[in-house]
């Protein structure tokens, strides 16, 4: 028997630094579909977002989560990277030494032993890297540079579109990919993200600002508020959050959708 | 303590050193009197108070002459054995030789000035370019128990000209060695050089060295020096930026395990205004090792406009390694810039998850981000071979396969 679900959450509670972040997350992403969580700061949306791809910092003290049939807080980051889970990081971190390139083919390979598939020695890489760049619309300028070291904030989030764009995740959780990008920059990734969905792909899209589901437009939206999930609707949902702000949908007595 | 090397100069000085010219055997009495003066260092001396060199003192060391291996001579350059360019470039030789790394400076420096013998000397002519790479590779031979060698090495870069040397150590991988060793190293005004010194000896191997360099008005020297061998490594560093507008780069990359115990005093003098120095060090400590670094920058009154800056970055693979950093900045003009900041902690564990979260499992990571610190490093090398070299051999010990190096 088949989950209807790819992703399904269910009451999903974490702290960290003992302190109670999400407190009671439900949530069911089916494939394909684009899930678009928003919510104050301070309202879990990031640890939701870290939680699910197994940041060590965070612990979770009870519910589940499922993905794929797995059970997901069973597995190391890793082995969730290569089941097809993909998270873009809000602070992408530097690296030294390492250039791009080399850590992205060292990620595909490590996906592809996974997968039972042989590795790409780098020119096959350079290929698959140039296939994808083009179908994105990107060149390849940094490439041989070290990873995030020294890049800008728009550079670094591209970089993080890149590889989901390379490492063809089932499942993508953008952790507020659009902070610190100014309306080209937001529009540059907003588009390549579109040019990546696809009906075997789903997407939970965290983000602050409503501005960004101007250009990915959601199927649903759900508002995070205080640790839970607070209500629920389609894309129209956060216009009106936009319109009305976030107290509007304040927690105490709302019904958990 | 001092009695046994002080023994080793008489029978060097009364046999087989005759044949120097008398200011080159005078040059060896002042060293011989000023170690007998002041003899080892001990650890209550501020600038040894890490790094216990008793060990060194106590061993009969046997003097030994070094094997030098140079490659082809590339045109525009000479390179010479000490003996050969004392009879050919004496005035070249005398002008210099002693006059950077000065005796009363460092115990050591006395001690291989006594010894003054042994050396090869690089010489580039003013204007002259010189394309290719110029490798030395310093030598103990096998089959002298103890051996005590005192390799010194010139370098002198005339105006305007250009070139690259790779100097490289290396001992028996097995015995018991010291290797005492100074360069010195001239860049009159304009000239650039591209220095890379690779330090590889064995894991009983005693290894001090003093780099002085000395630098005029708008000349460039990229310094690089790289330490993956010895039981103990003592290395000093002296940088004088002696001209107008003189430029400095500064590498260092210590990778150690097991014992060893790596020690860099470096010190950056900006003498004269507008010139710039960036310091980077990076020092990768696992098992029981230990590192420490000394960096000191010193800005003379007058030398306005100075930029200088200093990174030291110690990573430690083990519960029990340790590293010890310490940046002292003596500026005594006012309108300059000083930066210097240093780290010493294990892998980061941010970068470790997001490595991890793109599929990457954990022996992979670690390996990568320990391999990067080091590349950080090594991708300052701007001489093709030196860096493809190096980069093997701190893979290989590092244990990381197939690194592709960025692109050259």
């Amino acid at each position: 028997m088949t989950d209807p679900f790819l992703l399904e959450i269910k009451d999903l509670h974490a702290t960290v630094e003992g302190k109670e972040i999400l407190r009671g997350v439900s949530l069911q992403v089916r494939t394909g579909e684009v899930h678009a969580v928003m919510g104050p700061n301070g309202s879990g949306k990031s640890t939701l977002a870290q939680v699910l791809a197994g940041h060590p910092a965070y612990k979770v003290t009870g519910g589940s989560v499922r993905y794929d049939g797995k059970d997901l807080l069973e597995l190391e980051p890793e082995a969730r990277a290569r089941e097809g889970m993909f998270l873009a990081f809000q602070y992408p971190v530097a690296i030294r030494g390492i250039t791009n390139s080399y850590f992205l083919r060292s990620a595909v390979n490590a996906i592809r032993k996974h997968k039972g598939e042989p590795e790409l020695d780098p020119l096959d890489f350079l290929q698959v890297l140039e296939d994808k760049l083009k179908a994105i619309g990107w060149d390849d300028s940094f490439m041989n540079r070290a990873v995030n070291e020294g890049f800008s904030g728009g550079e670094k989030k591209r970089n993080e579109i890149l590889q989901l764009a390379v490492l063809e995740p089932r499942l993508a959780i953008l952790d507020e990919t659009d902070s610190g990008l100014d309306i080209d920059a937001l529009k540059t990734v907003a588009q390549a993200v579109n040019m990546l969905r696809s009906p075997l792909r789903s997407f939970v899209v965290v983000t602050h600002y409503q501005r960004l589901l101007n250009y990915i437009v959601p199927d649903y939206v759900h508002v995070l508020a205080e640790g839970r999930i607070v209500k629920s609707g389609g894309k129209e949902l956060a216009l009106t959050l936009e319109e009305k702000g976030y107290d509007w949908v304040k927690p105490e007595g709302a019904a958990v959708s | 303590m001092t009695a046994h090397f002080v023994g080793q100069y008489e029978a060097f000085a009364g046999n087989g050193a005759a044949g120097a010219p008398p200011w080159v055997r005078e040059l060896r009495a002042r060293g011989i009197a000023r170690f007998t003066e002041v003899g080892f260092p001990s650890t209550r001396s501020e600038q040894w108070r890490f790094t216990n060199v008793q060990p060194i003192a106590e061993i009969a060391f046997q003097r030994q002459m070094v094997r030098w291996e140079t490659g082809p001579t590339p045109t525009g350059a000479t390179v010479l054995p000490l003996s050969q360019a004392l009879q050919r470039q004496p005035d070249l030789v005398r002008a210099h030789i002693g006059r950077y790394a000065l005796l009363e400076e460092n115990p050591f420096t006395a001690l291989a000035t006594a010894f003054l013998a042994d050396g090869a000397v690089v010489h580039v002519r003013a204007g002259a370019v010189v394309e290719e790479p110029i490798h030395l590779t310093c030598r103990i031979p096998p089959g002298t128990a103890r051996p005590m060698a005192h390799p010194r090495l010139l370098i002198v870069v005339e105006r305007g000209a250009q070139v690259k040397v790779v100097e490289a150590y290396e001992a028996a991988p097995a015995g018991l060695s010291l290797t005492n060793a100074v360069t010195e190293v001239v860049l009159e005004d304009g000239a650039q050089l591209e220095l890379c010194r690779e330090q590889r000896e064995g894991e009983r191997s005693y290894h001090i060295a003093t780099t002085q360099s000395h630098q005029g008005r708008d000349s460039r020297l990229v310094f690089t020096t790289v330490a993956l061998g010895g039981a103990l490594v003592r290395h000093d560093i002296n940088a004088v930026l002696d001209g107008t507008g003189a430029y400095l780069i500064l590498n260092g990359l210590s990778v150690l395990r097991g014992h060893q115990h790596v020690d860099h005093h470096t010190t950056i003098v900006h003498a004269k205004p507008h010139g710039e120095s960036h310091e980077y060090f990076n020092g990768v400590f696992d098992g029981e090792s230990r590192g420490v670094f000394n960096g000191r920058i010193i800005v003379r009154p007058g030398a306005q406009r100075t930029d200088s800056k200093q990174t030291n970055n110690n990573l430690l693979l083990s519960d029990v390694a340790r590293a010890d950093s310490q940046p002292q900045l003596e500026i005594y003009a006012d309108d300059v810039k000083c930066t210097h900041g240093s780290t010493v902690g294990p892998l980061d564990e941010t970068a470790l998850f997001y490595l991890k979260s793109r599929g990457i499992g954990a022996m992979e990571a670690r390996g990568l981000l320990t391999y990067g610190f080091g590349a950080d490093i090594l991708d300052r090398v701007a001489i093709p071979g030196a860096r493809a070299r190096l980069d093997r051999q701190i893979r290989h010990r590092l244990g990381v396969p197939d690194v592709e190096t960025s692109a050259a």
